[in-house]
C-alpha cells in the first residue's frame, strides 16, 4: 500500500511493556508489549475472545491492567487520577464494535454531546460548526436529524467515527471497524479510516480479523495469538513467516 | 488452567456472592452521595428526568388513586355503620390514605414503571457500550445518568405520592357526598382533622426514602447488567423485585419511628 502520512520514528505515541491481564482464571493477556509511533497505523489481528478489545479498554482506561506498563502520550495510563485521566481521554478517540451510539438521541445531539459535556463554554455556533465539519468528514451530511436506530451498519459506524473526531483526537482507537458489513461498505470504512489519518494527523490502532481492512489501512500488523503477540511487522513480512499459527489465519481468512 | 490450593470461597460461593452484591450496592449508593455533591450539576437533565418520570407514571397513579378512594370508602362503610359512626368516615379515610395508603401505592406502582424502566434504559446503554463511550470521551456517566435519575425519583415520587393522595380523597369524597350529601370543604376539613404534623412529615419522608429507592436500585441493576441483551430484561425485572422487597422494609422501620417519636 502506498502510504501518504509521514510517520515520526522519533516520538512514540503508546507504548505498551510486557501487559498482563486476567479475569479470575482466564488469562486474557499474558505480556504484551507494543510501540504505536506519531503518524502510524498498526492493525491488531487475532481470533476472536484473544483478548484485542481488552487490550484497547486497557489504553483508554476502561479496564485496568494486572500488571505492566502502559504509556500514553507520556502519561501512565493506570497511575493518572479521574481527572488527568479524562484530559487525556480527550486525545483518544475510541470506535466501538457495535458504534456505542446514544439510542435517545438523533445524531446531531450523538454529535454535540461529547463536544457540550466537557467545554460547556462553547456557543452553539461553535457546536453547529463543529458538527458540520465532522459530519462532512464522514460523508452523512443529510442525516443528522435522524435516530441511530435508523441508520444501516455502515452509517452508524461513520457517525461513531464522526462522534470521536470531535474532540479532535491524537489517537484513534478501532474495535473492528469492518465486521459485519458487507464487502463494499468495508472498503468505504477503510478508505475513511485513511482519510481520517491524513485529515487528523492520527496514530491509529485498528483491531481487526478481517485481512483485507488489515491490508488495506495498516502500516504495520501484529498478531495476537494466546495472549501474546505472535509477530508484529508488515503485513507482507508478517504472512510470509513459516509459523503455523499464522499460516492458519491466513489461509481461513483467504479461503473464506 | 491451574488450580487455586488455597480455599476458593471464605463462605459458600452462595453466600459469598450475596455479601459481595451488597458491598457493592452499598459502595454505588456512598458513590452516589459523593458526586451528588460535585460539579457539575446536570440541571437540564435532572429536569427532562423528572418531568419523563412523571409523565410515565401519571395516568396509572390517577386511576389507581381514584379507585383506591372509591373502593376504600364503599368496603369501609358497612363496618363504621354498624356503629352508626359513618360520619367519621372523612377522618378514617383520611388518616389511611395521607398515612398510609398514598405513599405506599405510588411508591409499588413507580417501582414497577419507574425502576424497572431505569433499570432497562441503564441496562441497555450498559449492554451496547454506551456508557463506556461515554466514558472515553471523558463524560461521567455515573453522574449525567446515575446522580440525575436518582435526584428525579426522589423528588418526584412525593409530589405524586402527595397527587395520589388527593385523587384518592376526591374519589373517596365522590362516593361520600353520593350518601352523605357532605360538601366539599367539611370532608376535607374532617379528613385532615385528625392528621397532625408528625403523620404529614412522616408521609413525606417515606416518599422521599421510597423514591430515593426506586431510583438507586433501578440504576444500579442497570448499571450492573450482564450478558447481553437478556442481561436487560433481568436487570429490569430485578429492579422491581428488589425495591419493591425494600420499600416494605422501609414502610416497617419509618412507622415504628414516627410512633416512637409520637410517644415523647
Ligand atoms: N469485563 C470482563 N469480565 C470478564 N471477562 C471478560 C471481560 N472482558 C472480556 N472478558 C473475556 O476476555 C476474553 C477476551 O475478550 P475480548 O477482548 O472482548 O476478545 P476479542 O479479541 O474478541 O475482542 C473473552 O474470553 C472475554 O470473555
Ligand atoms: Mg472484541
Amino acid at each position: 500500500m502506498e502510504t501518504l502520512h509521514v510517520i515520526d520514528y522519533n516520538e512514540t505515541v503508546i507504548s505498551i511493556k510486557d501487559l498482563y491481564k486476567s479475569f479470575g482464571d482466564l488469562h486474557v493477556l499474558k505480556g504484551v508489549s507494543l510501540d504505536l509511533h506519531k503518524g502510524e497505523n498498526i492493525v491488531v489481528l487475532g481470533k476472536s475472545g484473544t483478548g484485542k478489545s481488552v487490550l484497547i479498554k486497557i489504553i483508554s482506561g476502561l479496564l485496568k491492567p494486572d500488571k505492566g506498563e502502559v504509556i500514553v502520550l507520556g502519561k501512565k495510563v493506570d497511575e493518572l487520577k479521574r481527572k488527568e485521566l479524562n484530559e487525556l481521554r480527550l486525545h483518544i478517540g475510541f470506535s466501538f464494535q457495535n458504534s456505542a451510539l446514544y439510542d435517545s438521541m438523533n445524531v446531531r445531539r450523538n454529535l454535540e454531546f461529547p463536544l457540550m459535556m466537557n467545554y460547556p463554554k462553547l456557543t452553539k455556533k461553535e457546536v453547529d460548526a463543529a458538527v458540520e465539519e465532522v459530519i462532512e468528514a464522514v460523508g452523512l451530511k443529510n442525516k443528522l436529524k435522524e435516530m441511530p436506530a435508523s441508520l444501516s451498519g455502515g452509517q452508524r459506524k461513520r457517525i461513531g467515527i464522526a462522534r470521536t473526531l470531535i474532540l479532535k483526537p491524537k489517537i484513534m482507537l478501532y474495535d473492528e471497524p469492518t465486521a459485519g458489513l458487507d464487502p463494499i461498505t468495508c472498503t468505504e470504512i477503510n478508505q475513511l479510516i485513511n482519510e481520517v489519518q491524513e485529515k487528523y494527523n492520527t496514530s491509529s490502532i485498528i483491531i481487526t480479523h478481517d485481512l483485507t481492512c488489515a491490508k488495506a489501512t495498516g502500516d504495520k500488523v501484529a498478531i495476537l495469538i494466546d495472549g501474546q503477540f505472535a509477530k508484529a511487522g508488515k503485513f507482507d513480512e508478517v504472512f510470509n513467516s513459516n509459523n503455523e499459527l499464522i499460516k492458519e489465519f491466513y489461509n481461513y481468512n483467504f479461503i473464506q | 488452567m491451574k488450580r487455586t490450593t488455597s480455599r476458593k470461597y471464605v463462605l459458600t460461593k452462595r453466600l459469598d456472592n450475596y455479601f459481595y452484591g451488597v458491598n457493592n450496592a452499598y459502595l454505588f449508593t456512598a458513590d452516589f452521595f459523593k458526586q451528588a455533591l460535585r460539579r457539575p450539576f446536570h440541571f437540564k437533565e435532572l429536569v427532562n428526568q423528572c418531568y419523563e418520570i412523571g409523565l410515565r407514571a401519571l395516568p396509572l397513579i390517577t386511576l389507581t388513586g381514584f379507585i383506591i378512594g372509591i373502593v376504600f370508602t364503599k368496603q369501609s362503610r358497612p363496618s363504621l355503620e354498624d356503629f352508626g359512626a359513618t360520619s367519621w368516615l372523612p377522618s378514617l379515610l383520611g388518616i389511611a390514605i395521607v398515612k398510609a395508603l398514598g405513599p405506599l401505592v405510588t411508591a409499588l406502582i413507580c417501582s414497577g414503571k419507574v425502576g424497572s424502566g431505569i433499570g432497562a434504559e441503564l441496562g441497555s446503554m450498559k449492554v451496547t457500550e454506551q456508557i463506556d463511550a461515554m466514558e472515553v470521551s471523558a463524560i461521567n456517566p455515573f453522574k449525567y445518568l446515575v446522580v440525575t435519575r436518582v435526584l428525579a425519583t426522589t423528588i418526584t415520587i412525593p409530589i405524586l405520592s402527595f397527587y395520589c393522595s388527593v385523587v384518592a380523597l376526591i374519589g373517596s369524597y365522590i362516593n361520600v357526598h353520593s350518601e352523605e350529601n357532605t360538601s366539599f370543604v367539611i370532608f376535607f376539613k374532617n379528613a385532615f382533622s385528625t392528621i397532625n404534623f408528625l403523620d404529614l412529615w412522616t408521609a413525606v419522608a417515606k416518599a422521599v426514602v421510597f423514591g430515593f429507592t426506586i431510583g438507586i436500585i433501578g440504576c444500579y441493576k442497570g448499571f450492573n447488567a450482564t450478558q447481553g441483551t437478556s442481561g436487560v430484561g433481568k436487570a429490569a425485572n430485578e429492579a422491581v423485585v428488589m425495591s419493591m422487597f425494600i420499600i416494605f422494609v422501609e414502610e416497617i422501620v419509618i412507622v415504628q419511628i414516627s410512633n416512637w417519636i409520637r410517644t415523647f
